[in-house]
């Protein structure tokens, strides 16, 4: 039960006792600041990738349902605590329940880990920018070797974008266990990217949220002008038609529906404590359900609008590099049999072909001609870094005026990486400043300067030789299995230890209206059971498999692909550190508060205070 | 009529022999194939003797550019033509026509000389091959510094200019706001202290007073 009466007490007290909480300047940049938090890179190709491998538009289905009942609900849950309580996640979490401080830790711990990495890949991006202003691209040509015989064997065998990544870039070494020393270029785009970053987040939202303006809006420029030119190039529709032609047998498979879930939820970026922090410093009496509505939205449109182009664009290299096996083909049998030059043509080729295979066919079995297969070629897409950086930029080889679509591309996705990490540090910031630790003569920009000094240092091991396989450590085990039980502590906490009633009220009394029986419905039963559900089966799934990596060995016997190798045991009980610790804090906070109340459950059983209310 | 005989056979010696200097797989021969649509496209000019003829004539500047004898266009034998066009040649010494110049030597001269050969038949080294003899392979020359690092110097001075501005201005605006509460406000001080239970001060929304009934089970 809630009294008004308090209610609005508190809101006249605000003026004088919440004076110096920041603002956004209008209700605008807070929604911009929120959308832009959570459509990151993840929309751009992570989305895109598990459309493709998952049967294409048949995987919108789980998409979606898990958009309703898991990724809408939390978002809803974390805007509102956000705003009711006016604080960030630590802060949040102490008021609804102090067992439950734990939670606010949690995030605290999960915030900062992602934003170690997720800013090396953001130098990475930035690294590639800087190489686009040159003609010819730099991953368009192998480079030569010592004694101009050849070219550098490593990228004859792999290819030429494929090198520059692995070698150029990255330098590197041939499994985890090697280090390799820090690669000074990597080093440097690591410091342009966290000065970049703390420029726009020096004072807080104040910056943040004349940033977001260019941030946000700027990839949806670009996703407009690479889908007008996409569409225009051969091959797209083949790879659209491939994108979204429904296999509906894909849905049996429940890797699907798990995969589904996970990417919602962390595409939706629960759990971080970001979504709490803006939230608590927009006005009370704002309709958090139209935010979170329109927020989910916006982030499922961004990643459905994406996929369009980087698709298109997609099926265009494998169009090109069909069309390149074929005229490989179409030459040697030319040159084999003498055949005027550029008679045989891609359209004629199949009738020169079995015409040779008539009067030939052992001549044309010793040219050993390749079999072509565009669907093949399709198949080659890739997920993450490897869209980015390997498949990507091999097709924009492909397109005239090349320079000006790397630069583009990377322009954008630069955008997309600043505005999510603008939710990482927040989650940072806002719970430090809450906390009242920090003396408060020192100033926020050195605060927010300290907090960036020290992630860039320790964002060092990842500038190192073996530094993609640490990131792929992180992100595999410090963005996923935490999130998920954070999530699944966060709607328990809400609905049941605070109760949902209170909440109901809370909303009401924010909005102006109730929450629906939608609401109800999935923050009380449908929610809690399908983040369990999730959170059991991701444990089941990873926990089942020796965890293994994928390694750029250059003296491997099947060299390029990848050589799979297990984790080493050291490594692997840093992984389980990795998702264990952020999380420990839960029941830790929970045992220290429960001593606390036990032994003044105690103290006050020995020496009755008269004064105090039974 | 008699001297007719003698010289056929004489004649039908030499071709011979030039048959047998000149063949497919031939040890000190060389085979060259061109692409002309490829490189030229709807520009190309058609293989015929007189280009032939070009071929040969280059081929004997190559020689005499590298070894300095006097080649004749005589010594460079062409054979077994192609439609596509790739045809196989051997040159001759100038000094006797029934030895073949070594394979290295060709080679060398071809090498030398492969920028004038190419441009004879505006084509390239990957149109006008020679199988046998690659093409070397011409190291991009490398700028005097990485336009990276010039990029990156660009986009490092602006961000470092704005940090210090920005630095700058929120400096310079705590000292005006240390100046303005120095000089006045010293009686608006006293009365929102008076005011706010001591809460005003505080940059902190105050727990213990507000929010307790929330904590508390009704």
């Amino acid at each position: 039960m809630d009294t008004p009466g308090s209610a609005e007490q508190m809101q006249d007290d605000e003026p004088k006792d919440i004076a110096e909480r920041p603002q956004w300047d209008n209700q605008l940049q807070y929604v911009l600041t929120c959308i832009g938090f959570t459509v990151g890179l993840g929309s751009v190709w992570r989305f895109p990738y598990l459309c493709q491998t998952y049967g294409g538009g048949a995987f919108l289905i789980p998409y979606f349902i898990a958009l309703v009942f898991e990724g809408l609900p939390l978002l809803h849950i974390e805007l509102a605590i956000g705003q009711r309580l006016r604080m960030g996640s630590i802060g949040v979490w102490n008021s609804i329940s102090p067992y439950m401080g734990g939670l606010g830790v949690a995030s605290l711990a999960v915030s900062f880990l992602i934003s170690l990495f997720y800013n090396m890949i953001i130098a990475w991006i930035l690294w590639y920018l800087f190489h686009s202003f040159q003609s010819p691209l730099p991953w368009r040509d192998c480079p030569i070797n010592l004694n101009h015989t050849g070219y550098v064997s490593e990228c004859e065998k792999a290819t030429a974008v494929n090198y520059f990544w692995y070698r150029e870039t990255l330098n590197i070494t041939p499994n985890i266990e090697t280090s390799g020393s820090f690669q000074w270029w990597l080093v440097l785009c690591l410091a342009t990217a966290w000065c970049l970053v703390y420029i726009c987040f020096i004072r807080g939202i104040e910056t943040i949220g004349k940033a977001i303006y260019v941030t946000v809006s700027f990839p949806y420029l670009v996703l407009t002008i690479f889908l007008i030119k996409s569409l225009t190039l051969p091959g797209a529709t083949d790879g659209l038609i491939y994108l979204f032609t429904p296999d509906w047998e894909t849905l049996k498979n429940p890797d699907v529906w798990l995969d589904a879930s996970t990417q919602i939820f962390f595409s939706m970026c629960l759990g971080f404590g970001g979504l709490i922090a803006f939230s608590s410093y927009s006005v009370q009496k704002n309709n958090c359900e139209r935010d979170a509505l329109i927020v989910g939205f916006m982030n499922t449109f961004t990643s459905i609008y994406a996929s369009i182009p980087i698709f298109a664009i997609l099926g265009f290299k494998a169009n090109e590099n069909f069309n390149k096996c074929r005229n490989w083909n179409i030459l040697r049998l030319t040159n084999s049999f003498n055949i005027g030059n550029e008679n045989i043509t891609l359209e004629n080729y199949d009738d020169w072909f079995n015409h040779f295979n008539h009067t030939d066919p052992s001549e044309v079995k010793s040219l050993n001609l390749k079999t072509c297969n565009l669907q093949t070629f399709l198949d080659e897409s890739a997920s993450g870094t490897g869209l980015a950086f390997i498949v990507f930029t091999e097709a924009v080889i492909h397109m005239p005026g090349s320079q000006v679509w790397a630069v583009l591309f990377f322009i954008m996705l630069f955008s997309l990486g600043l505005s999510s990490m603008f939710g990482n540090l927040e989650g940072i910031l806002t719970p430090l400043l809450d906390l009242n630790i920090i003396p408060a003569w020192i100033p926020k920009e050195v605060l927010t300067g300290l907090i960036c000094l020290t992630s860039f240092t320790v964002a060092l091991i990842f500038t190192l030789g073996s530094g993609n396989y640490w990131l792929g450590i992180f992100n595999n085990y410090v963005g996923s299995m935490p999130l998920l039980i954070i999530a699944f502590f966060e709607i328990i906490s809400v609905v049941y230890i605070y109760g949902i009633n209170r909440f109901n009220d809370d909303i009401e009394w924010m909005t102006g209206k109730r929450p629906n029986i939608y609401w109800q419905a999935t923050w009380r039963f449908i929610s809690p059971l399908m983040l369990l559900v999730v959170c059991v089966a991701y444990v089941v799934v990873t926990a089942e498999k020796r965890p293994t990596y994928n390694a750029w060995n250059p003296d491997y016997v099947n060299f390029p692909l990848a050589d799979v190798q297990p984790y080493p045991e050291w490594v692997y009980a840093i992984c389980v550190l990795l998702s264990v610790l952020p999380i420990v804090s839960i029941p830790l906070v929970a045992f220290y508060r429960f001593m606390g109340f036990f032994k003044k459950y105690i103290m006050d059983r020995n020496n009755p205070n008269p004064y105090q209310k039974e | 009529m008699e001297d007719v005989v003698p010289l056929l056979l004489l004649l039908l010696c030499v071709s011979s022999a030039a048959a047998q200097l000149c063949a497919p797989d031939a040890s000190n021969g060389y085979k060259v194939r061109l692409s002309l649509l490829t490189a030229l496209g709807d520009e190309a000019y058609v293989w015929n003797d007189s280009e032939m003829f070009l071929f040969r004539a280059a081929m004997a500047f190559a020689m005499r550019t590298a070894d300095g004898q006097n080649y004749n266009v005589s010594n460079v034998l062409v054979c077994d033509e192609t439609p596509r066009v790739s045809f196989w040649f051997v040159v001759t010494s100038p000094l006797n026509s029934s030895l073949l110049v070594e394979r290295r030597q060709v080679e060398e001269a071809v090498r030398k000389s492969r920028n004038r050969i190419n441009s004879a038949f505006l084509l390239t080294d990957n149109t006008l091959e020679f199988l046998g003899i690659p093409p070397t392979l011409v190291a991009p020359t490398p700028p005097s510094s990485p336009p990276w690092l010039i990029v990156f110097g660009v986009v490092m001075g602006a961000v470092g200019a704005g940090i210090v501005l920005v630095l700058g201005t929120s400096v310079m605006q705590s000292r005006r706001e240390k100046k303005k509460a120095q000089t006045g406000f010293e009686e608006g001080e006293e009365e929102s202290r008076a005011e706010g239970n001591g809460a005003a001060s505080d940059s902190v929304y105050n727990l213990s007073f507000s929010d307790d009934d929330r904590l508390t089970q009704m």
